[in-house]
């Protein structure tokens, strides 16, 4: 196999307009070769767009597309060193499985292609149903298929337009962990289009976070989890609690900050939010990072951990944890996810209880942006 | 992963090139040939014969584009029991072929399960019969002493009839009734056709939802089913009572000249007559009739759903 | 349950079987009236059964030659307006252009127009043009009225075709004419097929378009009407019978194999 290593994704400036609706504002981004990079966003924020202008089926309207050294924006797809599985699997219905997984190799005027195509179904499992045609195998089969049909043409790139929306949960598990392994093997670069967050946190090493056709956010999983630098990938990537907050002064590393009557601490490397002080920040932290104690014991809290008081509004025992809903005068609706070690039978709806995390878990975020970006709506449009 | 054959390099990308709309100009080679034949055989000869109606001559003389209009008027004025007649004809005919048509549509889209296919070949194969050996085949089945008639005469039927005017002494043929009997025979499939096709989209699961919020099935059929299939509907009556108010087939082979239509007129003066003019004035009158309905319809439904 | 009952349930059964009967009826008996043996020159009463016509089919002076003619324009008139037809299928359903709504228009229009309007104004062209009437004119105009019908099919055909195919095929690197020729043609060629077998029904059994620019040229449905005042021989039922068999021998056998065809790689 060539050993590129100059195989970087560079998308310098793309933008995508139909007439006056802009899908993808100007963005950059770069992927490095052979990292399974990761578009997440809600329906309609422009992360299929932007696959598809790697792919060559949507024409940009300003910027370039390069695939290491060579640029490709004006190229038409089937002369790209780019392979896509589509969302609804694309399988030729008129060809059995050989004949779709050989394809791509024959439109390249390979002739031989018997070894190659069985041993690509073979590292997909389905050795078997060469023969059939797509209509006779299930879904999940019909996916591997279409996984098989492109990476035996051996992409630079290869590209997924949310592959696994149609399976169900259990199924969906399972091929994620196997398109990982496959990319693990195969080396190749894998940018993948999901909206479900979670997918893209399991399998990706990079995600980019978009809303609006524009890219929010760009990190590992873990930097994009733990420290959001605006309140869509804080309420898009899980949940968060965002309280508003006013600077009061800055402490070392620390900024001190005044809210509903007490004082927070944001460590001042974790806020992404202007800190002059009288400044508005809002404060956030995930539900799991905090600890729940009843007022009665709230002199046993350790000093240096942020506190808020509070009444429990709302309490649901999932199993794995206690989901909790406080009603707190620094913020109206509080969640707290508290994991099932001790339950302490005082923590009912109506108690009295205070709030306290290690100040390092929370981030810091621009007020002037809409607190409710990115959190889930009960009118979705369908995918 | 087994390292098989190398991907061949590919073409190395041009320089700078500004970025080009793939292929514009595409559909409109596609498009050219087949409408360029429509213009030239279809609309081309509706112009000439727009000009050919306000045409004076004759054959020993040869014809000049006198804008003779009055030829317009001297045809409505003889031949208007004609138009008359064939718009009562096709508009019977119409509505036979939709009220027959449609539970055999319906029985082929929702009824049918697998015997679906079969009843489709049974439905378009006398298409494939010359239609002519078909209509004659009305003459045995409408004969004067034959089962048919000689039932609807036990019946009294034919004294019902007689008295609508549209049978007379005890005959079926060459009567207005064995015209459009032919007519609706002629022109169910067409009706058929496109009344199933706009069923056939209709998800089952529709009729299912209605019963569940407690519609009878008449009443599922009026609320949900019946609005649901009206560009079929429309579709259908187009296709149906348009060619039909021009037919001259059935009224010559069934009819008597008490059941001349104005395309029988039309036949006559154009093939035997040879009154140009009068024929074209004929042909054009019926012709911008039907236009503007056909306008009417684009209007409120728009073209997309015409072809 | 009572009969009522029962009639009620399955009322829309009935009367789509009634409609049915009423479309195959005359079909039925031109079939029965085939095996007559007539007294007369009109064949539309019974008089005692007769294999005279099957034995002899061709007995009747020029009707073979009719027959021929018809078949020779149907084909070549299949083969044009198939072409012409599948085209702009394809430019309606893929590509966007502007006129969009004239061309819809021009393609229905044909359909929708009464036979005697077309026929008169074509021959309305041919007279002005001084064409000589005969097979060329007759062609022409059923490539003309069949163009349409086409459209229709393969339009069906190709709308209910996912775009994304022809992409993947583009991602798979099928240039165009590949694509094209690999995948669109091929998932396209039933709706193609249907057109042209409606195409040759069409100008196969077309009468009135054709009567007008004949000329002296005799087609099998003219041969027919000219029947009707001379006299109807049974050889014409003969011909009606078997073009009905042979039309859905050919339909059951597309269906037939259609399915074997899926059946055979499992």
């Amino acid at each position: 196999m060539t050993t590129d290593n100059s195989g970087d994704v560079r998308l310098s400036g793309i933008s995508k307009t139909y007439g006056s609706f802009t899908a993808v504002h100007p963005l950059d981004l770069t992927v490095p070769q052979g990292s399974f990079f990761a578009l997440l966003g809600a329906s309609g924020c422009g992360k299929t767009t932007t696959l598809r202008m790697i792919a060559g089926l949507e024409e940009p309207t300003s910027g370039t597309v390069h695939l290491g050294e060579q640029e490709v924006s004006n190229l038409p797809p089937y002369k790209r060193p780019v392979n896509t599985v589509f969302q609804s699997y694309a399988l030729f219905p008129h060809l059995d499985i050989f004949e779709n997984v050989a394809f791509g190799l024959r439109r390249r005027g390979i002739k031989s292609v018997k070894k190659q195509v069985e041993d690509m179904l073979e590292l997909v499992q389905l050795g078997e149903q060469a023969r059939k045609k797509p209509h006779q195998l299930s879904g999940g089969q019909q996916q591997r298929v279409a996984v098989a049909r492109a990476l035996i043409n051996h992409p630079k790139v290869l590209l997924l337009d949310e592959p696994l929306g149609a399976l169900d949960l259990k199924l969906r598990r399972q091929m994620q962990l196997e398109l990982k392994r496959i990319q693990t093997e195969v080396g190749i670069t894998f940018i993948h289009v999901t909206h479900d967050q979670e997918e893209a946190m399991t399998m990706a090493d990079t995600v980019a976070v978009m809303n609006a056709g524009r890219v929010e956010q760009l990190g590992s999983p873990t930097d994009l989890y733990e420290n959001p630098n605006t309140t869509f990938v804080a309420n898009f990537l899980g949940t968060s609690n965002l309280i508003e907050a006013e600077v009061d002064t800055k402490n070392g590393g620390d900024i001190v900050l005044k809210a509903g009557g007490g004082k927070l601490v944001l460590p001042e490397a974790r806020c992404s939010a202007p800190t002059t002080t009288g400044g508005k920040v809002l404060v956030g932290v995930r539900p799991e990072k905090i600890s729940l104690t009843h007022a009665d014991d709230a002199g046993e809290i350790a000093e240096g951990r942020n506190r808020i008081t509070g009444r429990i509004a709302d309490s649901s025992f999932i199993g794995v944890s206690t989901q909790y809903v406080i009603d707190s005068p620094v913020c109206p609706e509080f969640e707290v996810y508290a994991q099932n070690i001790d339950r302490d039978a005082r923590l009912v709806p109506g108690a009295e209880v205070v709030l306290h995390w290690n100040p390092a878990h929370t981030f810091g975020l621009d007020a002037a942006q809409d607190i409710d970006a990115g959190v889930a709506e009960v009118e979705e449009d369908a995918a | 992963m087994a390292a098989v054959t190398e991907a061949p390099p590919l073409a190395p990308a041009p320089e700078t090139k500004p970025p080009r709309k793939r292929g514009r100009l595409v559909p409109y080679w596609l498009l050219l040939p087949g409408i360029l034949w429509l213009i030239v055989f279809f609309a081309l000869p509706m112009i000439y014969q727009a000009s050919t109606s306000v045409q004076t001559g004759s054959l020993e003389e040869g014809y000049k584009v006198t804008w003779h209009f009055a030829t317009y008027w001297d045809a409505l004025s003889e031949y208007w029991p004609q138009f008359l007649r064939s718009v009562a004809y096709a508009a019977a005919a119409t509505v036979l072929c939709l009220v027959l048509g449609y539970p055999l549509a319906y029985l082929i889209a929702f009824r049918a399960g697998r015997w679906r296919n079969l009843i489709m070949i049974l439905v378009i194969a006398p298409f494939f019969t010359s239609f002519l050996i078909r209509t004659l085949a009305w003459k045995t089945i409408l004969a004067d002493s034959g089962p048919v008639v000689s039932t609807l005469h036990t019946l009294h039927v034919l004294d019902l009839t007689n008295w609508l005017g549209w049978t007379s002494g005890d005959r079926v043929l060459a009567t207005p009734l064995a015209v459009v009997c032919g007519l609706t025979y002629n022109f169910l499939p067409f009706m058929i056709l496109p009344l199933y096709t706009s069923l056939e989209r209709i998800d089952g699961r529709l009729h299912e939802a209605a019963g569940d919020l407690y519609a009878k099935p008449w009443t599922t059929f009026r609320k949900v089913t019946f609005p649901l299939s009206m560009p079929g509907v429309v579709s259908g009556t187009l296709l149906t009572f348009i060619p039909a108010a021009g037919d001259y087939v059935n009224a010559e082979l069934l009819g008597s000249t008490d059941t001349r239509m104005i395309g029988n007129v039309i036949q006559t003066q154009f093939l035997r007559i040879l009154d140009y003019p009068t024929a074209a004035a004929l042909s054009f009158i019926l012709m911008a009739a039907i236009l503007l309905m056909v306008t009417i319809y684009i209007r409120k439904s728009g073209t997309e759903d015409l072809v | 349950m009572s009969v009522l009952n029962w009639l009620k349930r399955h009322l829309v059964v009935i009367a789509g079987l009634l409609t049915l009967g009423y479309l195959l009826l005359p079909n039925i008996v031109v079939t029965v009236f085939s095996f007559n043996k007539p007294k007369g020159r009109f064949n539309y009463q019974w008089q005692q059964f007769s294999m005279d016509a099957w034995k002899d089919p061709c007995g009747v002076a020029d009707m073979c030659g009719s027959l021929s003619i018809s078949l020779q324009i149907a084909f070549w008139a299949t083969i044009g307006a198939t072409v012409l037809g599948t085209m702009i299928a394809f430019a309606l359903v893929r590509y966007r252009f502007r006129a969009r709504s004239t061309v819809n228009s021009l393609i229905f229009l044909p359909m929708a127009m009464p036979e005697v309007v077309m026929a008169a104004s074509l021959l309305t062209l041919f007279l002005n043009l001084g064409a000589q009437l005969g097979f060329w004119t007759i062609l022409i105009a059923h490539i003309m009225f069949c163009l349409s019908f086409v459209v229709v099919a393969v339009k069906a055909r190709v709308m209910s075709m996912d775009p994304r195919l022809e992409q993947a095929a583009q991602d798979l690197y099928a240039g165009p004419a590949q694509t094209f020729l690999r995948v669109t043609l091929p998932i396209a060629a039933p709706g193609i097929a249907a057109g042209a077998l409606l195409s040759f029904a069409l100008s196969f059994d077309d009468f009135i378009i054709t009567n007008f620019n004949a000329g002296s040229t005799v087609t099998f449905p003219m041969f027919v009407w000219g029947s009707a005042q001379r006299g109807t021989p049974v050889q014409i039922n003969v011909i009606g019978t078997t073009m009905f068999l042979v039309a859905v021998l050919l339909v059951l056998s597309s269906m037939l194999i259609g399915n074997r065809r899926n059946k055979q790689k499992a």
